[in-house]
């Protein structure tokens, strides 16, 4: 980053719940010292002063589902020095991507009293699938300690650098005991990346993969172990398709289990 | 056995405040750093082997470890020679003089010195390669009549990349033959284009049974150093090399640095080739 | 010293022991049932013991279960480690602190923690020994575990039983527990046997009401501990393991494994011996402080092996390869031992189920060409 001045911060909005960018508000005292090594120019969750661009960094939050937004991702990233997407929706399509394994029309005309004023994509695409990305932070919603991290790099001109590892990694270092191997439940932990500190294992649920795949993903042999233990793929295909559905290596594992035993209803 | 400061062998992450005291821009990414620590400017605190490195630290980034370069005999701070790799080293980079960083050390092997005594040494030096391999020059040049014929062999991608070449002639001086190859001729070099290993082929070696060689470079380099000096008859026993690993604790107490049986950190990063041999060769060790 | 005739106790007894050595400011800990599980964890009672469960193990697979009777030992170990009173997963090494001369560097203040492990196995007593020789052997000392380990009190607990997962016989680690402990119990249907290992497990006894050990009840402790040994099958053969590792680098078998493994780090972690952590850089932006904090970490974690810009062990292949060698080999040439004592943690707590005798023994029919 450019020294002697601060970088020019900006938020953007698409298809999402918000929740990643109020991970930011969330950030309290640590955001007064992020504010001290950034300049925050565009952030309507936080003020109406909406300084136009070019921006330093662009921190763009939700999903393509409209012809606008895929028009105005391309402004944006046109606009931004960096473009950083947060959050499930953003890197993965989020949680209204399972719009791909049903008929939209039939949804919005479901969902909606006046569905004719709907105008959407029969898809939700993450913004890579648009743009050149240059960093992703995963999470739904992002953790914001993980967030302002990887602003402080930004600001301090690093790469900013992420833990790997999958989530069993933490339920080990908070001394969880493995629901997998305890009680047979099934878990995403062992293909899930690290960043949420394993928390749903540690309030005695399975984790259900909201950080996205981890690296290796292996999700071949943890899903034959789940159906060893009794799990049914009407309950193991919805595990996959969750906030990450359409992040490739849960999409594909996915899909294999619908396609060898038949499409849950 | 390399001498530990008993400082450090019971506290291994003991750190201390060093200043930035000059920076030498050596080519392009490459710069050498003399480091005085705030605590002592006796040449006493800067004691270590030519082979040996320190763990350099910025506060909120991280450590590296980088090897020593400068002169052991006259240590006037430590000297470090860094290129831009990753993270540690940008920020480093982006540092100015008077300012401060974190450094421990001295850790792990040194060059083998009283082995290469009366022998016939070959230097095989890669890049940045000859950075670790500086203060074990300065020791030969000091020391040259202890030592049989010394060549020393640099390689370089480009001219441009031949680091410290104002020394060059010091140490032809000195009675060391200085052989340059680059891997790729820009307009004014006239002389070797190749890798090191082709100079190593050709050189002249009476005596292959009193030859050692030492390098140090990109892994592969050293791979096939190790290689060509065998297929001339110098044993491995009489090779050594300088590996590179992630190197995270420097005191073999954090698992990263594994090669084999080897804990980089500690037993290395100079170790004797028919040691790692069984393990070199075999991708993704 | 280890001469001192055997005693015995009535098992209420044990709540004695436990108040003594918390009246000279041990923080107890032991085994309990929590989250469906035997785990480690603070007692203050005897209460808190598994009395009357007992635990069912085999690849991939943890149960617990109603015992027919009240033994207060009668399991053998669980998901969590000894080493996280030694190693804890989270430990500050340095706290760095900006000054107007510029950095400044000062050494962790080293806890003053005095533990007593109640209920330690022979497999967890050798795996001590083991990290005893990887924190402390070497020419750099672990100073947190050192002053941890100094202060360290261990009553060793004899297995009566053994799991499917159990092969502390082929690493010659157990069931017995012959040394490294205060004291070491066996337990009967009338109360325990103890035998002292120490001048300081002595000198707590003294807080129990002792009784000779009669003929009977040695024969009975016996025969319980002969139990434990006749009850496990699993085995591994070890003496020639290095050297069969070492020429199998590139056996295919490593693929294989490569393809089951999630490399989801649940074996190291699980792991009594195994000590690979990393340091990270915790800031708090509101003040000018950083720490350096060493968290566990694991050579299944893909940038473990992070070096130029990408990790040399790529694969999962290569990484259980790493896994398994320094384990089973070249943890030998570094520290003179097994870095295996056989307690088939690893084994139970693979989410998949590997199981690495069964690697070993792939590799052992069917060696590399």
């Amino acid at each position: 980053m450019a020294r002697g001045r601060k970088p020019r911060l900006a938020v953007f909005k698409f298809a999402s719940c918000d929740g990643c960018q109020l991970s930011l508000l969330d950030a309290e005292d640590e955001l007064l010292a992020v504010c001290d090594l950034i300049e925050i120019a565009h952030f309507a969750e936080a003020s109406s002063d909406l300084q136009p661009g070019p921006y330093d960094v662009a921190l763009v939050e939700g999903s393509i589902t409209t012809e606008e937004d895929a028009q105005r991702i391309l402004k944006i990233r046109s606009n931004s020095r960096y473009l950083m997407t947060i959050g499930a929706c953003a890197t993965a399509g989020g949680i209204q991507a399972l719009r791909q394994w049903g008929q939209i029309e039939e949804w919005v005309s479901r969902v909606y009293p006046s569905p004719e004023f709907i105008h959407t994509l029969a898809t939700s695409t993450p913004i890579a699938a648009h743009v050149l990305v240059d960093f992703e932070l995963h999470g739904c919603p992002v953790n914001h300690h993980q967030l302002v991290d990887v602003l402080v790099a930004l600001a301090e001109g690093r790469r900013p650098r992420l833990p790997t590892h999958s989530v069993c990694l933490d339920c080990k270092r908070r001394g969880t005991v493995c629901h997998v191997v305890s009680r047979g439940i099934p878990c995403l932990g062992p293909v899930t990346q690290s960043g949420c500190g394993a928390i749903c294992p540690a309030f005695d649920r399975g984790c259900y993969g909201c950080f996205g795949p981890s690296q290796p993903a292996q999700t071949v042999p943890l899903l034959s172990r789940f159906q060893a233990l009794g799990h049914t793929t009407d309950r193991l295909v919805p595990l996959l398709r969750n906030f990450n559905a359409a992040a490739p290596a849960f999409q594909q594992a996915a899909d294999e289990l619908s396609e060898l035993h038949g499409e849950p209803s | 056995m390399t001498w530990i400061p008993p400082a450090l062998a019971v506290n291994p992450w003991l750190t201390h405040t060093a200043r930035i005291a000059d920076i030498v821009s050596e080519c392009d990414g490459i710069a050498t750093y003399r480091l005085c620590l705030d605590t002592s400017d006796n040449a006493s605190a800067y004691v270590f082997e030519p082979g040996q490195f320190n763990m350099l630290y910025v506060p909120g980034v991280g450590e590296s470890a980088i090897s020593m370069s400068g002169d052991a005999h006259e240590p006037d701070g430590w000297i470090h020679t860094v290129r831009v790799a990753g993270n540690v080293t940008r920020s480093l980079a982006q540092l100015e003089c008077g300012q401060t960083l974190g450094v421990r050390g001295p850790f792990g092997t040194g060059w083998p010195i009283p082995q290469l005594v009366g022998k016939n040494v070959v230097v095989v030096a890669g890049g940045l390669g000859l950075a670790p391999l500086r203060p074990l020059v300065y020791h030969l040049v000091r020391h040259r009549s202890q030592f049989q014929n010394v060549s020393l062999i640099v390689g370089a991608r480009t001219a441009a990349g031949l680091l410290y070449p104002t020394e060059y002639a010091n140490w032809t001086q000195a009675g060391i033959d200085v052989q340059l190859t680059v891997d790729r001729a820009t307009a004014g070099w006239n002389g070797n284009i190749g890798v090191v290993t082709a100079l190593l082929d050709r050189l002249k070696l009476n005596q292959i049974e009193r030859a050692s060689v030492v390098t140090c470079g990109p892994e592969v380099m050293m791979k096939y150093v190790g290689m060509s000096a065998m297929q001339r008859g110098i044993p491995a026993e009489q090779i050594w090399v300088s590996m590179e690993r992630n190197m995270q604790c420097a005191a073999g107490l954090c698992g990263h640095c594994q090669l084999g049986p080897a804990f980089i950190c500690k037993d290395g990063p100079v170790l004797r080739y028919d040691r790692l041999q069984p393990y070199l060769f075999v991708e993704s060790l | 010293m280890t001469d001192r005739a055997a005693q015995f106790f009535r098992k209420a007894e044990l709540q004695a022991l436990i108040d003594e050595l918390r009246r000279r400011d041990y923080n107890v800990v032991g085994p309990s049932i929590d989250q469906e599980a035997i785990v480690y964890t603070e007692l203050t009672s005897v209460e808190q013991l598994p009395r009357g469960w007992t635990d069912e193990q085999a690849p991939g697979s943890y149960r617990l279960v109603r015992r027919d009777d009240d033994a207060w030992f009668g399991y053998v170990v669980g998901p969590h480690s000894w080493k996280k009173y030694l190693f804890p997963p989270r430990t500050k090494l340095l706290t760095v602190q900006k000054t107007e001369q510029g950095w400044s560097f000062l050494p962790a203040v080293l806890e003053n923690t005095k533990t007593a492990m109640l209920g330690v196995r022979a497999c967890e007593l050798a795996a001590i020994a083991v990290q005893d020789r990887v924190f402390l052997g070497g020419p750099y000392k672990d100073r947190d575990y050192e002053s941890r380990r100094k202060s360290l009190f261990l009553i060793a607990v004899n297995c009566t039983q053994a799991a499917s997962t159990c092969f502390c016989t082929s690493m010659n680690t157990g069931p017995r527990c012959k040394s490294g402990f205060d004291l070491a119990l066996t337990e009967i249907e009338s109360g325990f046997l103890c035998e002292i290992g120490s001048d300081a497990g002595w000198d707590v006894l003294s807080a129990c009401e002792l009784q000779t050990a009669t003929a009977e009840d040695l024969n009975e402790a016996e025969s319980q501990r002969q139990r434990a040994v006749e009850m496990i099958e699993r085995q591994m053969r070890t003496d020639d393991l290095p050297q069969l590792l070492l020429d199998n680098l590139n056996h295919p078998n490593w693929k294989a494994v490569g393809e089951r493994c999630l490399s989801c780090t649940n074996c190291t972690m699980v792991c009594p011996t195994c000590f690979c952590s990393s340091v990270s850089e915790v800031r708090d932006l509101t003040t000018d402080q950083i720490d350096r904090e060493r968290t566990w970490d694991s050579c299944f974690n893909p940038e473990f092996s992070y070096l130029g810009g990408t990790p040399v062990r790529n694969d999962t292949s290569a990484r259980y390869r790493q896994w398994l060698t320094h384990k089973l080999g070249s943890w030998h040439e570094q520290f003179g031992t097994s870095g295996c004592v056989g307690c088939g943690r690893c084994i139970t707590w693979c989410p998949v189920g590997i199981d690495l005798t069964a690697e070993v023994a792939a590799m052992r029919e069917a060696p590399a060409p």
